[in-house]
């Protein structure tokens, strides 16, 4: 029914329109009138209608700043925030003058200049004392606008401090998960080839090593025997085989890890969490970033922060916040507010719904949430126990939980 | 097609001439061959025949790009509302019961994107415009290839049919942004877009940019070996000019682009890893490994960046020409605005990192690109300045086709200076993918190079179709357009620093929206009335075609050479011998005339100088 209110309307304007093109065409053929001619009172009409568009977009300008002023991004939560609000206010200043004063003039000589009988516009090709007056003011502006930028964006990527709280933030169509250090503030190893569903994030610990060769093992031995005895059709053995590829490629892809030295149970006090993370307040974060699918990007507006994540590679971002969600909530007079981490890189389906709460909280807070979590060593159980390699996993899990149950208590 | 009947009547010269006869002298040779429709409709290799079907096949393209976006409008302006019109036009599987799918909101976005950009304003624009103006204003009978000209057409014709093919696919078309950054494109596991829709997108993009080099070539060669007696590249109109800079942007950074694509699409259908490195997707681990996904940023970016400067460019001619015409003054600053075309055209080159400053990519060559990025707004700002300098003391006759270059001219400031913005890395951090940059690339883009491209359409129609359009009907147009355009992009500066991402299906769902959900509502608004409003131009477009009052010689005392040619088309342009130029292109209100305006080819008087 919409569609056809839509259609005949279109009909309707379209025979409206042509009715009044004929009756036009029609009377300037009896006054002799030429569409090349443009009248004294078209130019006129025009150069008022340039006034009015001035009045319009100006009032417009305006009206968007009085009315959506106050909704734009509260003051920045972080650190180096501020100083993006100080440049960008200062960039603002400029640009707005520059809009102005450009627009005024064009506007002007639009209604100023319009084409009369009795007047010859002026000859005068070229003014090089002029031209090079606006070619060497714009390039002084950019030059300030250019070191200005640059000093803050070099504070903001400098490397960050050595003590930083180290986080990562790991993203998959279509959430986000944040990843702790433990006691030792560094990261386990982790890896796409250790993804499963009791280890979201790919973590390398000796458990998680057995298990996961037990787990590709098995079924590299399953595709074998189904290629062997199942009758299909070419399709699906075709995907079979490149299947079987491929869990051999990456057999040899994990194998690789226990070879290399190193402690692959850094990992067992890491602390993996979903939906909302929090930060200490006044401490500086340093944020690594990884991507299991496609490109995302870690987007959280409030801290003026934002960095792709991406397969195959990390990326980083630091800062340090400096207003508690309590603290953003009294200032905004809004009870529910939260921030927010956002996904800015467009990534499928559910793109737009891809987001995580964070929580500034002040140190103590931080700690006692900390602590409430489990570590991975506790969470991670193995899928088959029945393999013989899992069983030393399963020490170290019983044991941590009973710390879990004991957090929680204190919690 | 639709311009079928307008020699029917009429002038008889218009013999068939082929164009290899044609670059000699011209005025021997009379009816020895005969046109078929075919050949004069079809498979003309008519440098003006071909510009005419690259304008009609780009407004087709453009009306549908822009009734998709006006589809995924309604859904943001009322976020889960039915529309019994998507059902309509998406069936049951894309909008059921009227709500706009998920994925279909993605596809309609990414071909928007891809279609605007490369079908309407670099095939359309450049396609058109260059094919009718670049031999008509240097005073060459054709392009230096008809041939190649016409197959030009040809591929850019197929991919915009294997284009418009993915729009019905099972899986729907391509829908990973018109950038199609892998590994979202590259998996079709990753989105349905990425499937046989991606396919052939990748395609058609390749035979697109196949014609966009046919075409470009020639331009280059045309406009460097066949300018006609006098015709020196100081005495070149900024028209042609910045359809010469154009071209060569466009073979320098379009083959890379394919080189992008080819890779990708040996990623998605031979195995290989250019892109693709550690990837977990559908319950599976990839066995590519070692690939880079910023890699082929970086292939994009560099066709990317020049390409918006394939855009604007020939729309900053064709703005050059008309405010002079219409001004009846010279160009203000004709050599620096020379010097601007070629100062933006090689910067365009060094600065394509400034879309990928959070993308990992090491910080201090970041700052390099803001360095480059910057120094664009340089010869940027002197454009702008001259055009404003040109109004001055002119004597403005408001043709629609001037109302265009002027809307161009305060577009192109508005949209210039967010770029300052989006170039400074710091803040690009904050606005990086938000509203704000929706908002700057549509004012530079959808308002700046369409109406430069409209402008186009209405200054030369006479010269295209010998037959003017309807000026009240161009006014109201033109006046409806720019108050809506302004009217859909303004506010988006306001959605993007509240901090709303760009390609989101919903805003409705984040409380720290709120505050702006209302205006997504005006420019929904804006954006339906802006749309009907184009109703105006297609009807006076098709309805001039055919029915418009005859054009005379020269209908706005322009001083440029194809004003000199017979309206009625003819093979080889001139009858008789080339006209020979004997001065500048802006001699308009020149001191002691009487006419305030002196076409090229007008013999210099004693003491005059041709030049400035």
């Amino acid at each position: 029914m919409g569609s056809l209110i839509v259609i005949v309307v279109l009909v309707l304007a379209v025979i409206a329109i042509a009715q009044l093109t004929r009756l036009y065409e029609l009377s300037n053929a009896l006054r002799g009138k030429r569409e090349e001619d443009i009248s004294l009172a078209n130019n006129k009409m025009n150069a008022w209608l340039w006034v009015m568009f001035g009045i319009f977009f100006y009032g417009m300008f305006i009206w968007l700043v009085c009315a959506y002023g106050d909704k734009m991004l509260p003051v920045s939560a972080s650190k180096h925030g501020v100083e993006v609000d100080d440049l960008l206010n200062f960039n603002f200043i400029l640009i707005t003058l520059i809009f102005f004063i450009t627009h005024t003039v064009l506007f002007y000589f639009t209604f100023k200049y319009y084409g009369r009988q009795d007047r010859k516009a002026l000859f005068y090709p070229h003014n090089n004392k002029l031209e090079f007056i606006w070619t060497i003011i714009p390039t002084c502006v950019l030059a300030v606008v250019i070191i200005y930028g640059l000093k803050t964006w070099n504070d903001i990527t400098d490397d960050a401090p050595k003590d930083s709280i180290v986080i990562e933030l790991y993203s998959r169509q279509f959430d986000w998960a944040a990843r702790y250090a433990g006691e030792d503030n560094e990261l386990g190893k982790a890896s796409f080839n250790f993804l499963s569903n009791t280890n979201a994030l790919g973590i390398i610990t000796e458990a998680s090593y057995t298990q996961k060769v037990a787990e590709v093992e098995a079924e590299i031995k399953a595709t074998e025997e189904k290629i062997k005895n199942e009758v299909m059709s070419d399709v699906n053995e075709e995907a079979a085989i490149v299947h079987l590829r491929r869990l051999k490629a990456q057999l040899l892809r994990i194998k690789s890890f226990k070879s290399e030295k190193g402690d692959l149970n850094l990992g067992l006090d890491d602390k993996v969490v979903k939906a909302e993370f929090h930060i200490p307040v006044g401490k500086d974060i340093k944020f690594l970033m990884r991507s299991q699918d496609v490109i995302h990007s870690a987007f959280m507006p409030h801290f003026r922060a934002q960095m792709n994540t991406v397969p195959g590679m990390s990326t980083t971002f630091h800062f340090t916040p400096t207003i508690t969600t309590d603290s953003m909530r009294t200032i905004l007079g809004d009870p529910g507010f939260n921030y927010i981490l956002l996904c800015n890189k467009i990534c499928g389906a559910a793109h737009y719904n891809m987001q995580m709460t964070i929580v500034v909280d002040s140190e103590a807070d931080y700690k006692k949430w900390l602590a409430g979590q489990k570590t991975f060593g506790e969470s991670f159980t193995v899928e088959a126990p029945k393999e013989e390699g899992a069983t030393p996993a399963a020490a170290p899990s019983t044991q941590d939980s009973t710390n879990a149950i004991a957090a929680t208590n204190i919690k | 097609m639709a311009a079928a009947d307008i020699h029917a009547e009429g002038h008889h010269h218009a013999h068939g001439h082929d164009a290899h006869h044609g670059h000699d002298d011209h005025g021997h040779g009379h009816h020895e061959h005969h046109e078929t429709f075919l050949t004069k409709y079809i498979f003309s290799q008519d440098h003006k025949m071909i510009g005419r079907q690259f304008l009609i096949t780009a407004v087709f393209m453009a009306f549908l790009a822009m009734v998709m976006s006006l589809f995924f409008r309604l859904q943001l302006g009322w976020p889960g509302e039915k529309f019994a019109i998507l059902n309509t036009f998406l069936g049951d599987k894309w909008a059921p019961d009227g709500i706009l799918d998920k994925n279909m909101y993605l596809a309609l976005v990414t071909m928007h994107g891809t279609i605007m950009v490369f079908f309407v304003l670099t095939g359309g624009l450049s396609g058109t415009f260059s094919n009718l103006l670049i031999p008509l204003q240097i005073g060459a009978r054709d392009m230096a290839s008809g041939f190649l000209n016409m197959l030009s057409y040809w591929l850019f014709f197929l991919s915009t049919c294997i284009i418009l093919a993915s729009l019905v696919l099972e899986g729907g078309p391509a829908s990973g942004g018109w950038t199609v950054y892998p590994p979202l494109s590259a998996l079709p596991q990753a989105m349905p877009g990425s499937g046989m829709g991606m396919t052939l997108w990748l395609v058609g993009m390749t035979v697109f940019v196949a014609s966009s080099l046919l075409g470009s070539l020639n331009y280059i060669v045309t406009v460097l070996n066949l300018r006609t007696k006098g015709m020196k590249m100081t005495r070149l109109p900024l028209t042609i000019w910045a359809f010469l800079v154009t071209a060569i942007l466009g073979v320098l950074s379009f083959p890379v682009l394919v080189s992008g694509l080819v890779l990708l699409i040996m990623d998605r259908g031979f195995g290989t890893a250019f892109y693709l490195s550690d990837i977990f997707i559908g319950g599976e681990t990839l066995d590519a490994v070692g690939g880079s996904p910023i890699l082929y940023q970086h292939l994009f970016w560099f066709l990317g960046h020049p390409e918006v400067y394939i855009i604007m460019l020939p729309a900053l001619g064709i703005t050059s020409e008309i405010i002079a015409t219409n001004s009846r003054k010279p160009i203000f600053g004709y050599r620096a605005m020379i010097g601007s075309i070629l100062a933006i055209g090689f910067l365009s080159f060094i600065v394509w990192g400034h879309h990928m400053f959070v993308t990992g990519m090491n910080p201090f060559l970041g700052s390099v690109f803001v360095f480059t990025t910057l120094l664009i707004a340089i010869p940027s700002a002197v454009k702008a300045f001259n055009y404003i300098g040109t109004l001055w003391k002119g004597n403005i006759v408001y043709t629609p086709a001037m109302l265009f270059s002027i809307g161009l001219v305060s577009s192109f400031i508005t949209g210039g200076v967010t770029g300052i913005i989006l170039a400074d890395s710091t803040l690009d951090i904050t606005v990086h993918d938000t509203y704000f940059v929706v908002a700057h690339f549509h004012i530079v883009m959808g308002l700046s190079a369409i109406f430069g491209m409209l402008a186009g359409v209405y200054h030369w129609f006479p010269r295209m179709f010998g037959r003017m359009m309807n000026t009240k009907l161009g006014y109201a147009h033109f006046w409806t357009t720019i108050v809506c355009a302004y009217g859909v992009f303004f506010p988006m500066h306001f959605v993007g620093l509240a901090g709303a991402p760009r390609r989101y299906y919903d805003y409705s769902e984040f409380p720290f929206l709120d505050g702006v959900t209302d205006l997504n509502l005006v420019i929904t608004i804006f954006a339906i009335v802006g749309g009907f409003a184009q109703l105006l131009f297609l009807y006076n477009f098709v309805y001039s075609i055919f029915r418009g009052q005859r054009a005379p010689q020269n209908p706005w005392n322009s001083n440029t050479l194809e004003w000199t040619a017979p309206v009625e088309h003819m093979h080889g342009n001139w009858p008789g011998a080339l006209p020979e130029v004997h001065r500048w292109p802006y001699d308009y209100s020149n001191e002691g005339k009487e006419r305030d305006f002196t076409p090229q080819n007008v013999p210099l008087e004693p003491g005059e100088v041709g030049d400035h």
